[in-house]
């Protein structure tokens, strides 16, 4: 079943095209690599799925409707949540007060709520310390939790924005390069989190330059160059096919 | 000794109202990186508020406070609505010009609404004079209703901005809009709540100022307005605890200019600590000096 789904999605900056014409879909449950040279336009797409950019051209389908324009915010609250490639967390926040603003997206702000305890906000304080808790513990970052969050190492850091993605429960999660800068250990763990979580129900499009790494943990395989799709499918199929090779080694 | 002591006193409560101003100034710099500069005008709308709650509709202090903050908090909304929202993606020079222009659109409407006259504040407080260690620091009521009624704000602001929902998202927004926006926060929703916050608390100093002074006029904004910017600079544009000491300093500082040296160097004073504190410090007193961007 498609879960995301963009058709003919274009963004020019000035006169280029980051993003040409490109047909993509995520499947409900799968792990979707989209991989390709430096300036292939993954970042790009990313932020067109997320509503940081409005597509040139082209439109973008959540479970079938129509999400193209849609602001970042009610993206968030859809279901869709992301990682960046360099690192964007809050990062004079404490690790807890980072994930409880990606659990915004689940129980907002509503002013009366955020100011004294109202019925509705004292439910949605308890879901989300819920929440909390099972991402610290889940993610081992719970003695750090009061921490701020650039003073965590590297791959903690990495490790927290994931945890502030996914507190929300979303559907469909999206990982820029999150193995950018990991020692082979930390990148092992990282593949075997990104398996957990696609067991626990997410749908994952990872972004990865790496096409040795994307191949034992993706589903399918998709290739981006110069801003347009060049292949579409099974990671041996994407292999082995002569303009994926071109574009990775020319 | 006991003369310092009361002027220091008196510094407090001026550098108090400073400070009130400069948070708003400092909160909207941080979220949306403008110099608000109609944010001193907003003041003076926040007193005239008072002063009508309470001559007109012959409220007490706290109702009138209370309305004052209301009528500012969307005053403030509504600019940013109507004269920046336009201009988000626009650039940054051209809200600097339109704040400019909403500031002598708010001036020049005082004087045609409100009169160019100088109207007298009714007295709320009764004016007697408390005396403590000895005599040797005299209080009057104003005075301890000024700097009551600002600690308590310090404290509602903190809490606020660093425990609630949406003074986390402020900060967030502040940080990183887009990074924010992603996290389900609604962007614009908490620029409009900083202006209502920012202004509701100039609100304040404006009633404050009218009940310290005894009086209130159309142009009462530009002066303050003026002083607050300079101390919300001095003590690090967009840092919220800068503007509380950068107030309080300037407060203080002019006030004993003019008790020991010549009053007429009051005004300039403030100016020349910004310059030298600028030249040593140029992110002010609690910035830091290079913020890594992300
Ligand atoms: N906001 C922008 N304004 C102008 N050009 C942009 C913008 N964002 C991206 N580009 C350009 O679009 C192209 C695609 O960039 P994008 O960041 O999507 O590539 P990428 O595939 O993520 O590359 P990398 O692997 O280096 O992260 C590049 O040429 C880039 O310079
Ligand atoms: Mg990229």
């Amino acid at each position: 079943m498609r879960i995301l789904k963009g058709s003919k999605l274009t963004m020019k900056f000035g006169g280029l095209k980051a993003v040409n014409s490109v047909d993509f879909h995520l499947d409900n449950g799968e792990i979707l690599s989209l991989i390709g040279p430096n300036g292939a336009g993954k970042t790009t797409l990313f932020n067109l799925l997320t509503g940081i950019y409005t597509p040139t051209e082209g439109n973008i389908y959540m479970d079938e409707k129509d999400i193209t324009g849609s602001k970042p915010y009610s993206i968030a609250s859809m279901g869709i949540t992301r990682t960046f490639q360099n690192i964007r967390l809050f990062s004079d926040m404490s690790v807890e007060d980072n994930i409880m603003m990606g659990l915004h997206s689940r129980i907002g702000a509503p002013f009366l709520g955020s100011i004294i305890p109202t019925p509705s906000s004292i439910k949605a304080n308890r879901f989300a310390k819920e929440r909390l808790d099972w991402v610290l513990n889940y993610l081992g970052l719970y003695s750090l939790r009061k921490e701020k969050a650039k003073n965590l190492p590297y791959g903690l850091q990495r490790r927290l924005e994931i945890g502030r993605a996914i507190a929300p429960e979303p559907e469909v999660l999206l990982l820029d390069e999150p193995a950018a800068g990991m020692n082979p250990q930390e990148t092992n763990e990282l593949m075997g989190l990104i398996h957990d979580l696609r067991n626990k129900g997410i749908t994952i499009l990872l972004i990865e330059h790496d096409m040795k790494l994307v191949m034992g943990i993706s589903d399918r395989v998709m290739v981006l160059n110069y801003g347009e799709k060049i292949a579409d499918g099974k990671p041996e199929e994407v292999k082995q096919n002569p303009e994926v090779i071109k574009a990775y080694l020319g | 000794m006991q003369q310092f002591l009361q002027q220091m006193v008196n510094g407090l409560s001026l550098g108090s109202i400073y400070a009130l101003i400069a948070l708003g100034y400092t909160m909207v710099y941080g979220i949306i990186r403008l110099i608000n500069f109609a944010h001193g005008d907003i003041y003076m709308l926040g007193a005239f508020a008072g002063f009508f709650a309470i001559s007109a509709f012959h409220l007490s202090f706290i109702p009138s406070l209370i309305i004052s903050m209301a009528i500012c908090a969307l005053a403030g909304m509504l600019i940013k609505r109507v004269a920046y929202k336009p201009l988000r993606t626009a650039p940054r020079i051209s809200m600097l010009i339109t704040a400019i222009g909403v500031s002598l659109f708010l001036e020049n409407g005082g004087l045609m609404v409100f009169s160019p006259s100088i109207r007298t504040f009714p007295t709320v407080f009764p004016v007697k004079t408390f005396s403590f260690f000895g005599g040797l620091v005299k209080l009057t009521v104003k005075d301890i209703v000024v700097l009551t009624v600002m600690i308590v704000m310090l404290i509602l602001l903190q809490y606020l901005v660093y425990r609630t929902k949406i003074g986390k998202a402020m900060r967030a927004v502040s940080f990183d809009k887009d990074a924010a926006s992603l996290m389900g926060v609604d962007v614009d929703t908490t620029i409009s709540y900083t202006f209502a916050i920012g202004s509701a608390l100039a609100a304040v100093a404006g009633v404050l100022v009218g009940i310290y002074y005894n009086s209130v006029w159309p142009l009462m904004g530009i002066m303050p307005g003026l002083k607050a910017f300079i101390a919300a600079v001095l003590g690090g544009i967009g840092i919220i605890p800068g503007a509380v000491l950068g107030g309080l300093l300037i407060g203080v500082t002019e006030t004993l200019v003019a008790g020991y040296g010549n009053s007429l160097y009051r005004d300039g004073v403030a100016f020349a600590i910004l310059i030298i504190v600028l030249l040593l410090r140029p992110s002010g007193l609690l910035g830091k000096n290079q913020r890594e961007k992300v």
